[in-house]
């Protein structure tokens, strides 16, 4: 599983965060990070609800 | 009971969710979704922001899956079809061709409808904002240069068209019952902050004040206000609430008030949920009765609805939540907000509408408030989550701000 974020789209709501944390963070800079690219298998169900729970359709997940 | 044909009456956000997690939890029956709309689901809340000022084409708001295709999702879609009614007893939902579609399990998830102003149906030039349809009307509309708009209520709605309609650099007039904006969910005192914000660029706002008439011949051309002004306009946009959609229902034997009553997992009676703007709920977390007419709770609740169907019967007590974007201030509620709390800006201030505020009732935290920090909010809405006493969540505030 493979993440990319669009970050035309995305606006730091941090929405991601708050379903996945391991995966997301928005820094107080107010920007957002992705800490792992390439999460390990047991995250999925996380990361996509993360992917869910962005207002902006911002989080594509691959593979 | 075995599940083999379950029907999503409501073809947008709570009832496509509630489809992703019936597959997500390994159901394997048919799923008919009957909308009323021609289109297949999409995103309302850009409808209100950049599809109005143009800079989001209307497919772009088209709903996706997290992985792979919505098509994947292997459902019937039966859609520019209305859902009549319903026989509890059969087990059935009528489509207005006549039609009758059986189930085993239904998810109820039409959503609500906006209040119209009284006597203004024959006038041109008087919108309401709901769908797609209506958006690219209005967005069409300003285009084409109107004088003055109009945006009558100040609720998130109207406060967005506002902001979009300015940003195009058209005069726009804001009339407001209430005392302030968005004054239901963010009580008097932040509410005056969103009224200082709109006098800010430029909105002529006009508080505690009513439409009396809108006139005009055929188009309409000004409005009467309850003191005594009058304002000469060749655009309305009306926000002044919805109602949820459950005229269908009416005699089915469900329990029907200001939404679908349902008990505190979403059941609105036996293999029967609801989820969303139209149905309303105990919510055990802070003992209240609850309807929500936000995004995030149409995905949530769809998504426990669809649980609670398959027979993993949990309460549902979510800490609300919802944004609303004005001009380049985005404002976050996380919890519960009234005029009633006690509210304290823990960071930031407010003139610069740049903060983060705090809700406390009965010695509680109940809200965490923001205008343009995202990243505080969301780790601050964990003190509502826990329930943190007021003086916790002040003190945890001070520490980390
Ligand atoms: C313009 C706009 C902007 C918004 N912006 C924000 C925002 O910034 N932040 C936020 O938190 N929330 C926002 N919201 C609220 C959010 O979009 C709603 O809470 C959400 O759409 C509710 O989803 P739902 O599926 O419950 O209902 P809906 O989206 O209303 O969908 C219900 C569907 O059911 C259909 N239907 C109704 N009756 C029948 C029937 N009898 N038969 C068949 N189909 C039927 C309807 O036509 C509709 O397509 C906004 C809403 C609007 C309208
Ligand atoms: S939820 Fe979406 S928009 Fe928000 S920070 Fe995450 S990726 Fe960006």
């Amino acid at each position: 599983m493979r993440i990319v974020v669009d970050y035309d789209l995305c606006e730091s709501n941090a929405l991601c965060m708050t379903a996945a944390p391991e995966v997301f963070e928005v820094r107080d800079d107010d920007f957002l990070y992705v800490l792992q690219d390439e999460p390990a298998e047991e995250l999925r169900a996380k990361v996509e609800e993360a992917a869910r729970r962005c207002p902006k359709q911002a989080i594509v997940i691959e593979g | 009971m075995s599940l083999d044909r379950i029907v999503i009456v409501g073809a947008s956000l709570a009832g496509l969710r509630a489809a992703e997690e019936l597959r997500a939890r390994g159901y394997e029956g048919g799923i008919t979704v009957v909308g009323d709309e021609p289109h297949r689901p999409y995103d309302r809340p850009p409808l209100s922001k950049q599809v109005l000022t143009g800079t989001m084409d209307p497919a772009a708001t088209a709903l996706v899956v997290a992985s792979g295709s919505i098509d994947d999702l292997g459902l019937e879609w039966r859609l520019g079809e209305s859902a009549t009614g319903l026989e509890l007893e059969e087990r059935s939902v009528l489509l207005g061709g006549g039609e009758r579609l059986g189930f085993d399990g239904l998810v109820i998830a039409t959503g609500a409808s906006p209040r119209r102003l009284p006597g203004t149906d024959h006038l041109a030039g008087v919108h309401t904002l709901r769908t797609l349809d209506d958006s690219i009307a209005i967005r069409d509309a300003l285009a084409a240069g109107p004088q003055r708009v109009a945006v009558v209520g100040a609720g998130v709605i109207g406060a967005e068209v506002a902001a979009c309609a300015r940003s195009l650099g058209i005069e726009v007039s804001l009339i407001e019952a209430l005392a302030v904006p968005l004054e239901r969910s963010l009580g008097l005192e932040m509410g005056a902050v969103v009224a200082d914000l709109h006098r800010a660029h430029g909105v002529d706002v006009h508080l505690g004040v009513g439409v009396v008439l809108i006139e005009g011949s055929d188009r309409v051309e000004r409005l009467c206000l309850s003191d005594g002004s009058v304002l000469e306009v060749d655009l309305v946009v009306v926000g002044i609430g919805v109602s949820p959609n459950t005229e269908w229902l009416e005699g089915s034997g469900l329990t029907l008030d200001n939404g679908i009553v349902c008990d505190a997992t979403c059941l609105a009676a036996p293999g029967v949920v609801a989820a969303g703007d139209v149905a309303r709920w105990p919510n055990e977390r802070f003992a209240e009765v609850m309807r929500v007419e936000h995004w995030a709770n149409a995905i949530e609740m769809g998504e426990h609805a669809a649980r609670t169907l398959l027979g993993d019967a949990q309460p549902y007590t979510p800490v609300p939540w919802f944004w609303s974007d004005q001009y380049d201030r985005k404002i976050q509620l996380a919890g519960l907000a009234s005029s009633d709390d006690i509210v304290e800006v823990v960071s930031g201030r407010l003139e610069d509408h740049r903060f983060v505020a705090f809700y406390g009732r009965a010695g509680r935290i109940v809200g965490v408030l923001g205008m343009n920090q995202p990243a505080k909010v969301m780790r601050w809405r964990s003190l509502v989550d826990n329930a943190s006493s007021w003086a916790d969540a002040l003190a945890v505030a001070a520490a980390s701000d």
